[in-house]
């Protein structure tokens, strides 16, 4: 097996382990660190249908950044969703041994490439050229788009510029590392500038903003149930500082009617 | 910008070019020695303030998920950046809340990440140093805790939580803000904002009673220390002196004695509105929600009811059943004690509003609507009202119920722009603790936006009077409307607007 090969395979591993293990780490702290106060942000849910139908709302239809900006939006939402067309349509490649019939009828979903590119050049061109944008961006966050756009070419590049790599290598090279039959890598080139950056991304995940996503579902103000009035909420910390409550009740100023 | 120099409007809200630094400088002015002891704070900058800090830090991101998850899932997407009314108004790139959010945020990344403490410059996380201190002192008192920004974030972030705990963790070290922690220790000492002890209380409420006898001709009470009365009014000081809160009051007077329901104020918790909040301090706000209860308790009322008080009624709404565990739930003897003591056929608390509202559902009151006809009235949202709590546990009641008081009580009702309004409501501008005069360019600047959705309805539709429901922005619409050529007069509560419309009837059991 050629050296790059045998990098890569263990660069995937190592990335994985850290998306694995620094993802739970934030997941299991962000689960644990107590909510003390009830900070719902209207319009809030009153209970927990309203919840779930809020979160359906900001996670399928990016409602907030509806009502905020049309262009990040138009942007932002076009991106994501081909994100997740891609996920799927990339299926076909990881999985392992007979693929289900369904998945030989995602190549359409090629085509989401296109929202994807327009989304992050829309994304980046927001932040060269509004002042509010380019004052909050750090180099990191121009970095991750280009590392998307770069993501997204060489992509684009295999896919529609006919310059396919050896599919049945792609197949077994990325089906290899989810069982663990580890075969060579596809010799084009274009193959790896386009997984490599894939895999950086995975190994940053868990220490980059791309966290919004996990700390999308822990946000109090998005997931609480303004309810407060018929319902205690406390946390532990807080409740201890009911142990040992001394108030003096008798009073001695007030008169009677 | 002189206060005194009028500001020419366009009628609609512009983003501006940002304008670097263009609102830095020292901040408002700090506490003595003796105002932060007294809320248990160092009095001075301790010697290793940094350590401190961080620590602090520490600390409340283990106590607070909002902030942890707030400081980590920030994609700068830019959402927030036109949304905040002290940006809108002055331009200063670090009054956009993402921007205000960073300044906490790079430390949080430099001192508590990966990628900040081994790359710092890529990911912009910064050193907890002198300069980043003046900043957070500077910027995190350029901030209302109002939350708009935080309608408008896919994540959800809310800077109103990041900028409490930036103060708190100032405090901790030893730096705190004058204006509001004074006034803590006033509450503490006396038990309400003002400082204004019993016998001065008891006066301004005989002669309130006195001026509505002479108005009226009826003898509309406002009792005070009553024991076994059905309910204990608990409103904002300001409402017992302040033009035009005072008129407020005797609104609520009116309604109560209308509704034949028995209420008393208390001269132990004279106060609603409760500036523990503005400094992220769970125990500074636990001790206003425990003089509350220690008064609810003594007075054995059945009802709690808080007046036209925007943060105030947050921090009952949604606080006090955490704080002082008023509702169901907590099991210390004194709670228990409340808990059956209260009626449980009320929300506990209930807002003013509610409870006028219930009275004119039911047809227990009656308006001489015309009383009000020489007003065009539009209504002021109040931020910590809107977008923080809610009123007769209906979806949008906080926006719902208000409004229907209004139009109970005038002919004219006219709504303000719709994105300046409801859950996008803008800040008077003097909110979580700005309300003072060291800081009055900011105030001017931060009520722009409000002003400008003021001037097009005033030209579009005649509005004349603006109604609202918290302390803070009557105070400071007052003070800054003639800045855009307003009458400082327009502002009223809403409870002036019923006080001038209601029909009183003389209750034969008080005639004596």
């Amino acid at each position: 097996m050629s050296l790059i090969s045998i990098f890569l395979i263990f660069f995937f591993y190592i990335a994985a382990l850290i998306f694995i293990s620094g993802l739970s780490y934030k997941i299991i702290q962000y689960w644990k660190t107590p909510a003390p106060l009830k900070i719902p942000i209207a319009p809030s849910a009153l209970d927990k249908k309203g919840v779930f139908l809020r979160y359906f709302r900001e996670i399928f239809l990016f409602a907030s950044l509806f009502k905020a900006n049309k262009w990040t939006w138009i942007f932002g939402w076009s991106f994501h969703l081909a994100l997740v067309l891609l996920f799927f349509r990339h299926l076909v490649y990881f999985w392992p041994g007979d693929v289900p019939l369904i998945l030989y009828k995602t190549e359409p979903l090629k085509y989401a490439a296109y929202p994807l590119i327009f989304g992050l050049l829309g994304l980046l061109g927001r932040r060269i050229f509004v002042d509010r944008v380019r004052y909050i961006s750090a180099p990191s966050d121009y970095l991750m788009l280009l590392v998307f756009i770069f993501i997204a070419s060489t992509g684009m590049i295999m896919t529609f510029a006919n310059n396919h790599p050896n599919l049945l290598m792609v197949k077994n090279f990325a089906a290899g590392l989810i069982t663990f039959q580890w075969s060579e890598l596809p010799g084009e080139i274009i193959f790896l500038l386009h997984i490599f950056p894939v895999f950086c991304l995975i190994a940053i995940f868990p220490i980059s903003k791309l966290l919004h996503a996990p700390g999308l579902f822990f946000s109090p103000t998005f997931n609480q149930v303004d309810n407060a009035r018929k319902k205690r909420h406390i946390s532990d910390w807080a409740s201890k500082k009911e142990d040992n409550l001394k108030i003096d009740i008798e009073n001695n100023h007030l008169k009677d009617k | 910008m002189s206060t005194n120099n009028q500001i020419k409007l366009p009628t609609y809200v512009q983003t501006p070019v940002i304008n670097r630094d263009s609102m830095s400088g020292d901040g408002p002015f700090k506490a003595t020695v003796e105002i932060q002891n007294n809320l248990g704070f160092p009095g001075e900058k301790v010697d290793n303030w940094q350590q401190v800090a961080i620590n602090k830090m520490a600390e409340t991101n283990s106590k607070y998920k909002s902030v942890q998850v707030f400081l980590d899932s920030c994609m700068k997407c830019g959402a927030c950046t036109d949304k905040c009314h002290y940006f809108l108004g002055t331009a200063d790139p670090k009054n956009m809340p993402v921007a205000r959010q960073d300044l906490f945020r790079s430390v949080y990344r430099r001192h508590f990440t990966f990628a900040g403490k081994y790359f710092p410059k890529l990911v912009g996380a910064k050193d907890l140093d002198e300069d980043m201190l003046d900043d957070w002192y500077n910027y995190f008192h350029q901030c209302s805790q109002c939350r708009r920004c935080a309608v408008f974030c896919p994540s959800g972030i809310d800077t109103a939580e990041i900028s409490m705990a930036a103060r708190e963790v100032m405090n901790v070290i030893g730096v705190g803000q004058k204006y509001t922690n004074q006034i803590l220790g006033k509450v503490k000492k006396i038990g309400n904002n003002l400082g204004m002890p019993e016998p001065a209380l008891k006066d301004t409420l005989m002669d309130l009673e006195e001026e509505i006898k002479e108005d009226t001709g009826v003898d509309v009470k406002l009792p005070i220390d009553i024991k076994d009365s059905e309910v204990l009014m608990v409103s904002p000081s300001a409402d017992f002196f302040a033009e035009p809160h005072i008129d407020g009051l005797i609104g609520y007077a009116k309604v109560f004695h209308e509704s034949g329901v028995s209420w008393t104020l208390s001269s132990y918790a004279s106060e609603a509105a409760n500036f523990g909040m503005f400094i992220g301090n769970y125990d500074v706000m636990r001790e206003g929600a425990l003089r509350i209860r220690k008064a609810a308790l003594d007075l054995n009322v059945k009802r709690i009811i808080i007046g036209e008080c925007g943060h105030a009624w947050r921090v009952a709404y949604s606080f006090w059943n955490t704080l002082s565990g008023i509702g169901d739930g907590a099991v210390d003897e004194y709670a228990l004690r409340l808990q059956t003591q209260l009626d449980n056929n009320y929300p506990q608390p209930q807002h003013m509003i509610e409870f006028t509202y219930d009275l004119i559902k039911n047809n227990n009151l009656s308006f001489d609507k015309s009383k009000n006809n020489h007003r065009v009235v539009t209504f002021h949202d109040s931020c910590n009202v809107a977008r923080g709590s809610n009123m007769g546990d209906i979806k949008d009641g906080q926006f719902i119920l208000p409004r229907e008081v209004i139009k109970a009580a005038c002919n004219h009702f006219i709504d303000m722009p719709k994105n300046t309004i409801k859950s996008s409501t803008f800040c008077c501008g003097g909110g979580g603790g700005l309300l003072t005069d060291d800081l009055i360019d900011l105030r001017v600047k931060g009520a722009e936006p409000r002003m400008h959705a003021l001037k097009k309805t005033e030209q579009e539709s005649g509005v004349n009077t603006l109604a609202a429901i918290c302390a803070i922005c009557k105070s400071q619409f007052s003070k800054v409307l003639p800045n855009y050529d307003f009458d400082p007069y327009m502002v009223v509560s809403v409870h002036q607007l019923v006080s001038d419309a209601i029909i009183l009837k003389e209750k034969a059991d008080q005639k004596d």
